[in-house]
């Protein structure tokens, strides 16, 4: 009997060694996508007072601002993962999160992965700068698209290239070797800068394209807008695209680029949101490098939040949709005053009305949700 | 109901029972105590026998559905791509090209280069602490610094390479005449040579340690000097055990992503020199991960995955080959 009740406890122990053991294993499993798998058990959920995005590391400041103040107001819990536009992008077609935030419009590939139509809302708008490191050159540096191009190219080496100094007449610049420095990780930065080089020379676009990873012809990768500006800072005579908000508070020398119109402007949140006051295309998935605005930048882009087209899915309560399109309509107006203080460019009033637009497209169950 | 469970383990304690038959109420009493206690023993035994096996098998398992997940999740790529991706040169995500040989090469040569550098280190630590001075207070402060190495986090080293290595490796390119960058292959081997230091030095203090002491003694009652006892006895009967630290810390600079990601410069052009920029195989891992949005990309940084997983593979059974050289001499 003592011999049976012994035996029945070591099975026990082990038993629960065991199942310890396989807990701390799953635990350790979903410590890897911890995301995906806490998330598919949230939204299925019935805490409605919970949403859950992922997406775009540009837009979690600005995120971080408007939701907490949204809570503040409405009690709504909003948790952003900022894991990337294309790590948001993947999540949003496994329906594991309610909105998905990308820097760069769904490409057709990522549309067809979908299981139904989604909808992509502006939320707020950035800038791509050029950074440069040229102690010896006092005035601001002003670069033509068809000269930065040749830079990123490889064709210029010099800063005192004939074409640079065809443009900067005042400035008495060096001979020293122009070194590149680009991001090295994926980001909506590369996509939204190969975009504009793309546009404005034709080389690139046959040599290198667009993307948020492309195969640099010169120069060195740097991870993240700091990886990048530590580059920039450490070697004279470096060149490098940061985020425009990144360059405002590290306080960063930063280049006039020369737009559509033949201007010369300097990248500001007021030059960007000029930019973004064009005729936009009403599924609003319009790219804002090159515009035809005479005082906008050049190298800007909306940054949009993805949320399915249809809101019914996943056993989601049509009181869950109403949140999310409701909180998403306060962001584009009201949410907005606090994107000048975080350096992000205001929406324009041609965005924020298509953005209304495309909320009110948006159903449940085939009803509108906003009315 | 006992025989149907034990799967015939604790059958062993049937002749003792019978031995017992022939004994006083008293003596009977006794020999049940201990026969339980041995039952007992036994069975603790089992269960922790069977335990130690289970773990080894889970262990295994782990890593062969490791190597099975890569291998699944790259057969878009291998598909696509064919075995050109091992020895192609481009890595080209917009056009859909991908060559794995320049992350290849800069793996390859970041982690040897890295190793070049610590060797001499770690043998020297490994010598000092193991054989000259084994107690005291200096010895004990190198040894808890060596592992304090080991402990530190590698974004940490990514940020003193970049903020302090870099500008030095810099100014001395900029005296020998070589595009003075900075960052490159040769900083991030910098860089992996002090993260690997502790594994080579600790096993080999450990090994050292472990000499036998007559055969030291009798080296030295021969006239021997330290330097000639750690020559000619020493360091032959631990060569196998200092091979396999060096081993280990070669496993280690292969696999860092994150320190190497921010010294090396990251462009997949291959690499001329030691000095020009490059990127490892781990590093682009990282870097590209979160943002492929095609799922032949997402298949092809896989597939390097997979490829850094045999590389490791094969020269982990390189050296094990090495080792058994080594101790069958």
């Amino acid at each position: 009997m003592k011999l049976n009740s012994f035996k029945f406890k070591t099975s026990l122990a082990a038993g629960a060694l065991f199942a310890i053991l396989s807990v701390s294993m799953v635990s350790c499993g979903g410590g890897g996508g911890s995301t995906s798998g806490s998330d598919s058990t949230a939204s299925a959920n019935s805490d409605d007072n919970t949403l859950i995005g992922a997406g775009s590391s540009f837009d979690n400041p600005l995120f971080s601002k408007v939701f907490s103040e949204y809570n503040k107001t409405n009690g709504l819990k909003v948790n952003y993962q900022s894991v990337g536009s294309g790590a948001g992008i993947s999540q949003l077609t496994n329906k594991t999160v309610d909105f998905g935030a990308s820097d760069a419009p769904m490409n057709g590939k990522q549309d067809s992965a979908l299981s139904a139509p989604a909808l992509h809302i502006p939320i707020t708008a950035g800038a791509v700068v050029l950074s440069y490191n040229l102690p010896e050159v006092k005035d601001t540096l002003s670069l033509s698209p068809a000269v930065l191009a040749d830079i990123f190219l490889g064709k210029i080496t010099k800063w005192n290239d004939p074409k640079i100094a065809a443009i900067n007449k005042t400035a008495k610049l060096p001979a020293t070797a122009i070194l590149i420095a680009h991001r090295s990780d994926g980001s909506g930065t590369s996509n939204i800068f190969t975009t504009y080089l793309s546009k404005v020379s034709e080389e690139w676009s046959t040599k290198v394209g667009k993307g948020s990873s492309v195969n640099w012809p010169v120069g060195l990768g740097g991870k993240g807008n700091e990886g990048v500006a530590g580059l920039v800072k450490q070697t004279p005579g470096a060149i490098g695209y940061i985020e425009l908000a990144y360059a405002i508070q590290n306080s960063m020398a930063y280049a006039k680029m020369q737009n559509k119109a033949g201007n010369f402007i300097t990248p500001s949140i007021a030059s960007v949101t000029a930019a973004a006051n064009i005729t936009i295309p009403p599924d609003s998935k319009v790219s804002l490098t090159n515009t035809d605005a005479a005082d906008g930048y050049p190298i800007s882009g909306f940054s949009w939040i993805l949320v399915y087209k249809e809101q019914k899915y996943n056993n989601r309560s049509q009181e869950r949709a109403a949140k999310l399109l409701k909180l998403i309509s306060w962001v584009i107006h009201d949410g907005q005053q606090f994107s000048g203080a975080l350096n992000y460019a205001p929406l324009s009033p041609a965005a924020v009305a298509v953005g209304d637009a495309i909320l009110k497209s948006a159903t449940f169950d085939g009803k509108p949700i906003l009315q | 109901m006992d025989t149907s469970v034990d799967n015939g383990s604790i059958t062993r304690s049937d002749t003792p029972l019978r031995v017992i038959n022939s004994k006083t109420p008293e003596a009977i009493v006794k020999t049940t105590q201990r026969i339980r206690r041995s039952f007992r023993q036994i069975r603790t035994e089992n269960v922790f026998k069977r335990t130690l096996v289970i773990m080894g098998i889970i262990m295994v398992l782990l890593v062969l559905g490791i190597l099975l997940t890569l291998i699944v999740q790259s057969l878009p790529s291998i598909k696509a791509l064919g075995p050109k991706y091992l020895w192609g040169r481009v890595w080209d995500p917009v056009q859909d090209i991908y060559g794995a040989w320049p992350f290849l090469l800069g793996t390859l040569l970041s982690s040897f280069l890295a190793l070049l550098i610590s060797i001499p280190f770690s043998i020297a630590v490994a010598i000092f602490l193991g054989e000259y001075y084994p107690k005291g207070w200096l010895p004990d402060l190198l040894k808890n610094t060596v592992e304090l190495i080991a402990a530190v986090p590698s974004v940490i080293y990514g940020f003193w390479g970049l903020a302090v290595l870099v500008p030095i490796v810099r100014n001395m390119e900029s005296h020998i005449g070589v595009e003075p960058i900075g960052v490159g292959i040769f900083s991030s081997s910098l860089i992996l040579a002090i993260m690997i230091i502790p594994y080579a030095a600790s096993l080999g203090r450990s090994m050292i340690q472990m000499v036998p002491s007559p055969l030291k003694e009798g080296a030295y009652a021969l006239g021997a000097t330290r330097w000639e006892v750690i020559r000619s006895v020493i360091l032959p009967y631990t060569k196998s055990g200092l091979f396999a630290g060096i081993l280990l810390s070669l496993g280690r600079a292969l696999g860092e992503t994150m320190a190497v990601t921010m010294v090396i410069g990251n462009t997949s052009i291959i690499p001329k020199s030691i000095f020009a920029p490059g990127n490892t195989m781990a590093s682009v891992i990282a870097n590209e991960f979160t943002e492929a949005d095609k799922s032949v990309y997402l298949s092809a940084l896989i597939e390097l995955g997979l490829v850094l997983f045999l590389v490791t593979v094969v020269i982990n059974m390189i050296g094990k080959k090495i080792i058994d050289r080594f101790t069958n001499e």
